[in-house]
């Protein structure tokens, strides 16, 4: 099966919101310091943003909405990314595809 | 997207688009804890509660009937109870916590009024006007309805000619000072914690403590809005001797509670974790664990069962701070 991947949705990302997922440079800290172990990698949820992968995003929908925005992960960011900022441009993403 | 997810996010936006808070708690209950003070309606400094206090055992109560309904078949009829809900308010049939699971979190903004009194702040009381801020449904995404709400918000501090804002809790902290910005142009409000405004002016203390303390910083207050030697200098003023657990400060760990609207086991879990860590830094010492933000407080109680004491900041400065009779 290919996939195929846009900017569209990063641009769309970017309407709602600040999505800076690019400066990230893949490290893994947040990972590592998350409490609630994410399933899915904060860096590779972003990732999908910004490939333009849609369904992933839908498909990781509750990994989106079960960060618990509490920043542990920017505080250990070298690259500065806003991953909570992020994350909540996802939700808002989803809400508005949902129509909520 | 999970109809659970959908469903509970669309309930709690409703609410707080149709009347005011994601859990309309009644206002006369949200302000009974002024009578007794007789503040003055409005005025360039209030007091501002933003009812996050009143709203915890609300939320349990909820979590709770959600946990009960899981996967049933009866979680089916969510989404014809989110269109009733939107004709007539749901909250007051579903979540009725008892008087004695309320009076602990409905005692704080008093605790916190007379902290203030005793340390010479003036201070107004918007009472019926002093609304929730949206913060939950702000950090579900639903960004409109609470930029929306926001403004609502600042009208009324316009209306009241408040300047200046003294919060209670982190979360209605951080959406007056560092979100409402975002929403509302020309926004010029002061914003600080009272346990801010207590720590630059000085605690009051008429007796001393005595004890160990396992300090629990809450994520927003630690890495949203800075707020981290406050407590520490307030608490040691009280006389108490601070314990800090492994992951403390800027590096804090979560209670777990911001994911418990929609994820309960998931929040379950974090807060376990948390409450290993601070049971191991009590080391053995009879310490009970303060909390600052009534989110962490119900997490870590529910987590700890019984295990540990926790109790929230404004109790043992209050105490610290009142002759003893």
């Amino acid at each position: 099966m290919t996939t195929l991947v846009g900017p569209e949705l990063a641009g769309e990302l970017r309407r709602l919101g600040t999505f800076d997922a690019e400066v990230c440079m893949n490290c893994g800290i947040c990972t590592a310091t998350c409490p609630l172990g994410i399933d899915v990698l904060p860096r590779q949820v972003m990732r999908f943003g910004l490939l333009g992968l849609d369904d992933e995003v839908r498909r990781h929908e509750e990994t989106v909405f079960s960060c618990l925005l509490c920043r542990a992960c920017e505080a250990s960011c070298p690259a500065g990314v806003h991953i909570t900022g992020n994350i909540r441009v996802l939700r808002r993403w989803l809400l508005e595809k949902e129509a909520v | 997207m999970a109809l659970a997810t959908r469903e509970v996010i669309g309930i709690l936006t409703d609410n707080l688009r149709l009347r005011g808070s994601v859990l309309p708690v009644p206002a006369r209950r949200a302000t009974r804890w002024a009578r007794e003070f007789g503040l003055p309606r409005g005025g360039e400094r209030v007091l501002y509660t933003g009812t996050m206090y009143h709203i915890v055992p609300y939320t349990e109560r909820l979590v709770r009937l959600q946990q009960r309904l899981g996967s049933s078949r009866l979680a089916g009829l969510v989404p014809l109870a989110r269109r009733l809900n939107r004709l007539v308010n749901g909250m007051p049939l579903v979540a009725r916590p008892t008087s004695e699971e309320r009076s602990e979190y409905e005692r704080v903004p008093a605790n916190v009024a007379q902290l203030l009194l005793r340390a010479g702040v003036e201070f107004g009381y918007l009472y019926e006007d002093d609304l929730y801020t949206g913060v939950l449904a702000y950090d579900l995404g639903a960004e409109d309805v609470v930029a929306a709400h926001a403004k609502r918000i600042a009208g009324i501090f316009y209306k009241y000619g408040v300047r200046e804002v003294i919060t209670i809790d982190p979360h209605t902290t951080t959406m007056l000072r560092s979100v409402f910005p975002r929403f509302v142009e020309g926004y010029d409000v002061s914003v600080r914690s009272y346990l801010e405004v207590l720590a630059e002016r000085g605690l009051p203390v008429e007796a001393p403590l005595a004890g160990d303390v396992v300090v629990h910083d809450s994520c927003v207050y630690a890495r949203y809005e800075d707020v981290i030697e406050p407590p520490r200098q307030l608490l040691a003023a009280a006389g108490l001797q601070v314990h800090e657990p492994a992951n403390s400060r800027t590096m804090t760990w979560c209670c777990g509670g911001p994911a418990e609207a929609l994820y309960p086991e998931k929040a379950a879990a974090v807060a376990a974790q948390r409450v290993g860590q601070l049971r191991e830094a009590a080391n053995g010492v009879q310490s009970e664990c303060v909390t600052m933000c009534p989110i962490c407080l119900v997490n870590l109680r529910k987590a700890a069962d019984g295990t540990m004491a926790f109790r929230d900041i404004s109790e043992y400065l209050l105490e610290a701070a009142k002759a003893r009779s």
